[in-house]
């Protein structure tokens, strides 16, 4: 079996979640990868978007900002952050990626502040950004993110985006739309989807490497379990290989 | 459930507890656009006039581009050099315009939709130090929530009904308000117009007028310089009228928008500027990096701006032409000789 990092494996597992002919948004590292990566394997004709306006780009390189020139390169357009927002508000944008301080059991997403007092954060990070609208907006939203208790809690001390809310239908009652919400949580140890009625965090299958105790105790609240539990398939040679000379060479998110 | 229920379930529609900063009123904004000058005539200035004359102590300001990317780094270096105080500041993917405007302790109030950070670079001590330091009054938002604030101000309304925020704690600490579709009983957010006093916007080219071309994405530009009440422009050069003429549909920000205009070639260095040059990542890192010593970033910044006079000087300071044919370079993605 092929060596890899635990990068490269959430990269590999998000990837294969884009199928061909799909809409993506994307932001800079990890997300970008994955979508390069389905690109170049299973979804050539995968539509790759950024925020800040690219729409289909042939990325010669990973993009520094989401909105830098990399984001258009050789693209379909070079259009706006209000054009990007409205395709995902008319429901044309199926996937997304997101990342954060800390998530929740219906996976809402925190990356505004850790602290009690809003006006004096303990810790202040860059707030929503695109984050929120994304997470309102797209179809389904994905997070690639490393597994541990104090980031996996039901303490989140500020919802920034939205996922199933309080659970059940409180989404949609909101006033999100129908339809919409949290699909994958991709981590170093396995890989969860939501359960259809309660909206809470349900693991489907487990990483190499790993068992249902590391899982639960990586997690600070109870994860439902699917019926069957399977292995994560592990990264293919062939993914590896383009991930690592095609996708990102110089080894800026998979690292050294 | 269908909407009508939807809607009589939610007949306690929420708002927003933060403050607005600006005023949404679209009167009052056409009362302003009224006195507007629309002449077509020169506009031709100089970055210590345009701040000078056209950004005053409190204003409530917008800057072009996305962060480190088209930003009009000349006009924020001013900003901070004429020590310009209580501005608001809307941070709308704000990265290093971010950085520049918080060395000056510009400002003391934000819309945030995202601050601090520098994207893929990581995030700024000092910016962090001074938003952890409750100085600044703050409410929350989103990227795409700022850009609709935006566009309906450049629409002459006064707000924008969408489908973000809620449900969150950004829409608890924004100022928006929830609504009922008066059409479908299906509920919506509302966003408040943001009408700016002040605007900058680095552009690839423009006339003596201020008609404007810009490539690459546009972020939110054409709303902005719809949306603001004073619009400057720096560009990268100056292009004569017959090219606007010539080619009217490329034209982006109309001259009836803007106030002034300043030739600033390699104006959005260290920021990327499209087809121009790629972002100088080193300059961009040791900006990152000195700022987590307060001391030694302060002399940096005494160098970096208070002990240049303008933004040539800046250039040269950190390497000049030479430079900016490294980052031509590797923005047009070929291998220097």
């Amino acid at each position: 079996m092929a060596e890899y990092n635990q990068l490269e494996l959430m990269i590999c597992v998000a990837a294969r979640n884009l199928e061909d002919g799909s809409t993506v948004v994307v932001g800079t590292g990890a997300p970008c990868a994955a979508a390069m990566l389905a690109q170049k394997t299973h979804s050539p004709n995968i539509c790759i978007l950024f925020e800040a306006g690219g729409v289909a780009p042939i990325l010669p390189a990973m993009p520094i900002s989401v909105g830098d020139s990399r984001t258009f390169h050789q693209a379909i357009m070079a259009s706006s952050m209000p054009e990007i927002m409205e395709t995902c508000q008319r429901g044309m944008v199926d996937y997304t990626f997101l990342g954060g301080a800390q998530v929740d059991m219906y996976g809402n997403i925190n990356s505004t502040m850790i602290g009690t007092d809003h006006s004096k954060p303990t810790v202040r990070f860059p707030g929503s950004g695109g984050a929120n609208d994304l997470a309102s907006l797209c179809w389904r939203t994905m997070m690639m993110t490393v597994q541990d208790a104090k980031r996996f809690t039901n303490n989140i001390d500020f919802i920034t985006s939205p996922g199933y809310l309080q659970g059940g239908n409180s989404r949609y009652e909101a006033g999100l739309p129908k339809g919409t919400g949290p699909y994958r949580i991709i981590t170093n140890m396995a890989i969860m989807g939501f359960d259809d009625e309660t909206k809470r965090m349900q693991v489907i299958s487990i990483n190499p490497g790993y068992t249902r105790k590391d899982v639960q105790d990586n997690c600070g609240f109870e994860l439902l379990w699917a019926d069957t539990i399977n292995e994560t398939d592990a990264p293919h040679e062939s993914e590896l290989r383009i991930l690592r000379t095609e996708v990102d060479p110089d080894r800026y998110i998979i690292g050294r | 459930m269908n909407k009508k229920k939807i809607a009589q379930k939610n007949n306690k529609l929420k708002s927003g507890q933060n403050e607005l900063f600006t005023n949404p009123d679209a009167d009052v904004a056409r009362e302003f656009f009224r006195t507007k000058s629309r002449a077509l005539k020169p506009k031709l200035s100089t970055v210590e006039e345009i701040v000078r004359t056209y950004l005053h102590d409190g204003d409530y300001i917008v800057i072009g581009g996305f962060g480190a990317n088209r930003i009009p780094t000349a006009i924020l270096h001013e900003i901070v050099r004429q020590g310009k105080k209580h501005l608001g500041f809307a941070g709308h993917t704000s990265t290093h315009d971010f950085q520049i405007l918080v060395a000056g302790e510009c400002f003391d109030r934000c819309d945030i939709a995202y601050i601090i950070g520098l994207e893929a670079r990581g995030l700024s001590p000092n910016a962090r130090r001074y938003m952890e330091s409750g100085k600044v009054k703050i409410t929350e938002w989103s990227n795409a929530t700022l850009s609709w604030r935006l566009k309906a101000a450049a629409m002459g309304l006064s707000f924008m009904p969408a489908r973000n925020l809620m449900g969150t704690d950004t829409f608890k600490y924004s100022a928006s308000k929830e609504i009922i579709c008066p059409f479908t009983g299906q509920k919506y957010v509302a966003h408040p117009a943001l009408y700016p006093d002040f605007a900058a916007i680095h552009v690839h080219e423009c006339d003596i007028y201020g008609n404007a071309h810009v490539y690459g994405a546009s972020v939110s530009d054409q709303d902005l310089a719809k949306a603001s009440k004073r619009v400057v422009l720096t560009t990268e050069r100056i292009i004569p009228t017959e090219k606007i003429r010539q080619n009217p549909e490329a034209t982006f920000i109309p001259f009836w928008c803007v106030d002034a205009v300043v030739e600033m070639p390699f104006g959005s260095y260290p920021g990327n500027m499209p087809y121009e040059y790629f972002s100088d990542e080193e300059h961009l890192r040791e900006w990152l990096m000195i700022e987590k010593n307060p001391a030694e970033f302060k002399k940096f910044i005494d160098k970096q701006i208070f002990g240049t006079k303008n933004f040539y000087e800046y250039l040269e300071l950190n390497g000049g032409i030479e430079k900016m044919k490294k980052l031509r370079a590797i923005e047009l993605l070929y291998d220097q000789k």
